[in-house]
């Protein structure tokens, strides 16, 4: 198959500048584990978890979680410097199937992702983090977790390839997840907050992915009043539902946006 | 034959506000290379990007060796090569994983892609660099390389949105020479420009392109004559001034312009440089020692000034958008 060959060409391309630029990658791992170290002697002992081994074990999923749905930043940044500089004309002008490089783009962007988990779970576990329901259950907690950062990929396609800068494009990025990762459990527990909230934090797809992954990692779920929810009592459902959603819809999306794209 | 057609071409932007492409009309023959020379805002870029099947006119019709570019652009992607403005390689790569890369694109297998690099960065003297990342390069390395990239597979049409755009003079003459040994391999050729050097330099024809239409087209030798033929100049002593003013009338026949401040009398001729060898034997037959003289052709920029009343502006950014 062409198209899947070409979209593989367009994913080594971004693994190689990995190896020519070590230092995203460095820099793409340093900040994940520099949250799971302050989170963890920060906020880890004023926050009462109840739970065995600590804050840690609550924490875990919850930055994993947060970093690969900020997977979107990366691709959507990439995209735009791309059009900016006038290489996606190029692929244009190459007799290539028309989706290969958004899909390409997107592959690269979760190939970069199993690097930054192994890397967090490794510092995780330095500092206390012990996932409990044997290997094939976390396996699948990082699968889940992959999936996750593919479909978030997505969003940030269309994000990339609409912004004129690639600057605009971080801003926008920051600005649409970082709240979403805050109004959600995934570094406190939402019963502390206003029942508006709780009801939103609960159906935010960041809170059913934390929820979800804490129980493909062996934790027991707590909620407020939103207890008995659809969403809670069902995360990785729920969750499964939102991938399948966001990539339903993102995807036809962004392959029409790359089709158009047209560097004005 | 003609490699390149473009019938009656229209676009526009912002729902018709801007009219990039105005009913151009031009063509390219096989083996030859069409200059298109005009200012910034003429639309030059429009043009290429609807050859090169990277945007749809509004109305029109364009072909690339025979194949309609709307209807079956994917077959036109693979006979031809674009070279933009912007050096359009991927940065944080070397030369080398460019070219490797842009192999694959084009369904190289892997050996063949890697041959291929090698070729294309001996022929364009980058071996030297080629595992150097393109972000070290020089502004030409760059541009020699983002023309390597489109010349994977031997493109039967090139596409050359000005390519020395933003280069300083050294790089400039190094992409002459590389295109020119291109064109010796039987590439068709159309190229963007807004250097009316450039078009005179590399171009077999010139199409002059102003407010998204043609508005002339010939070889060189033909626009310059369209702006009216030779002048003899000759820049004497302000005592000889009104002597030599007589000789220059009485051999070209025809009325002389005279700068008093220059102390220049200059007149259209139509015998060429028969004109100049008489006109010098008359000023020495006098006893006047001219200064200077010459015949003196119209350049690019005379016939570009003449066509559409302003004179090409040169892009002091070192990129324009058209």
């Amino acid at each position: 198959m062409n198209a899947t060959a070409d979209a593989l060409v367009i994913m080594k391309r971004q693994l190689l500048q990995l190896v020519r630029v070590p230092e995203v990658l460095i820099f793409s791992t340093i900040q994940p584990v520099m949250f799971v170290l302050l989170f963890r002697y920060v906020f880890g002992g004023s926050i009462s978890t109840g739970q065995p081994g600590g804050y840690i074990q609550l924490l875990m999923p919850g930055i994993f979680v947060q970093t690969v749905a900020f997977t979107l930043a990366g691709t959507a940044v990439g995209l735009a410097e791309d059009m900016q500089k006038g290489l996606i004309d190029r692929f244009r002008s190459l007799p290539i199937s028309r989706a290969a490089v958004v899909f390409g783009r997107a592959l690269g962007d979760a190939a970069l992702n199993v690097v930054v988990l192994t890397v967090m779970g490794l510092a995780g576990f330095a500092v206390g983090w012990r996932p409990t329901s044997g290997f094939l259950k976390i396996l699948i907690g990082f699968l889940f977790l992959l999936l996750f950062g593919f479909a978030m990929s997505w969003i940030g396609v269309l994000i990339g390839l609409s912004v004129r800068e690639a600057r605009v494009a971080q801003n926008v990025v920051f600005i649409a997840v970082f709240p979403l990762t805050f109004l959600s459990n995934a570094f406190a527990p939402t019963t502390g907050m206003p029942h508006v909230l709780q009801y939103f934090a609960e159906w935010n797809p960041v809170s059913t992915m934390v929820a979800g992954s804490r129980q493909l990692f062996g934790l027991t779920n707590h909620f407020g009043v939103t207890a008995g929810s659809f969403p809670s009592t069902h995360p990785l459902a729920m969750s499964v539902v939102y991938m399948i959603l966001i990539m339903a819809v993102f995807m036809p999306l962004s392959v029409r946006k790359y089709i158009r794209a047209a560097n004005k | 034959m003609k490699s390149v057609t473009a019938e009656n071409l229209v676009k526009t932007y912002k729902k018709g506000e801007i009219k990039a492409l105005d009913g151009l009309n031009l063509d390219v023959e096989e083996g030859t290379i069409l200059g298109v020379l005009g200012p910034n805002g003429a639309g030059k870029t429009t043009t290429v990007r609807i050859l090169a099947t990277l945007l749809n006119p509004d109305s029109g019709h364009a072909t690339v060796n025979g194949i309609d570019v709307s209807k079956h652009p994917s077959e036109v992607r693979k006979i031809i090569g674009l070279s933009g403005q912007y050096a359009a390689v991927d940065e944080t790569l070397t030369g080398w994983d460019n070219l490797v890369m842009f192999g694959r694109l084009y369904h190289l297998r892997p050996t063949d892609a890697k041959r291929r690099a090698e070729e294309l960065l001996e022929q364009f003297s980058l071996s030297d660099s080629a595992r150097r990342p393109i972000r070290t390069f020089s502004g030409g390395m760059r541009r020699r390389l983002d023309l390597a990239a489109s010349l994977i597979v031997r493109p039967k049409v090139l596409f050359l949105d000005e390519p020395t755009t933003g280069l300083d003079p050294r790089g400039r003459q190094e992409m002459w020479g590389v295109i020119e040994e291109l064109v010796k391999d039987g590439v068709t050729l159309l190229l963007t420009t807004q250097y009316l050097e450039e078009a005179d330099h590399l171009a077999d024809e010139i199409a002059v392109i102003d407010h998204g239409k043609v508005i002339a087209r010939g070889t060189s030798d033909e626009l310059k004559r369209q702006v009216g033929g030779e002048r003899l100049e000759i820049v004497v002593d302000a005592q000889n001034l009104q002597k030599a003013d007589e000789i220059v009338a009485r051999i070209s026949g025809n009325p002389t312009t005279v700068d008093q401040g220059l102390r220049q009398i200059s007149a259209a001729v139509s015998t060429g440089s028969r004109a100049l060898i008489e006109a010098a034997r008359e000023l020495d037959d006098a006893g006047i020692h001219p200064l200077d003289i010459g015949l003196k052709r119209p350049s690019l920029d005379d016939v570009f000034l003449s066509l559409t009343g302003h004179v090409a502006e040169t892009d002091k950014n070192g990129g324009a958008t058209s």
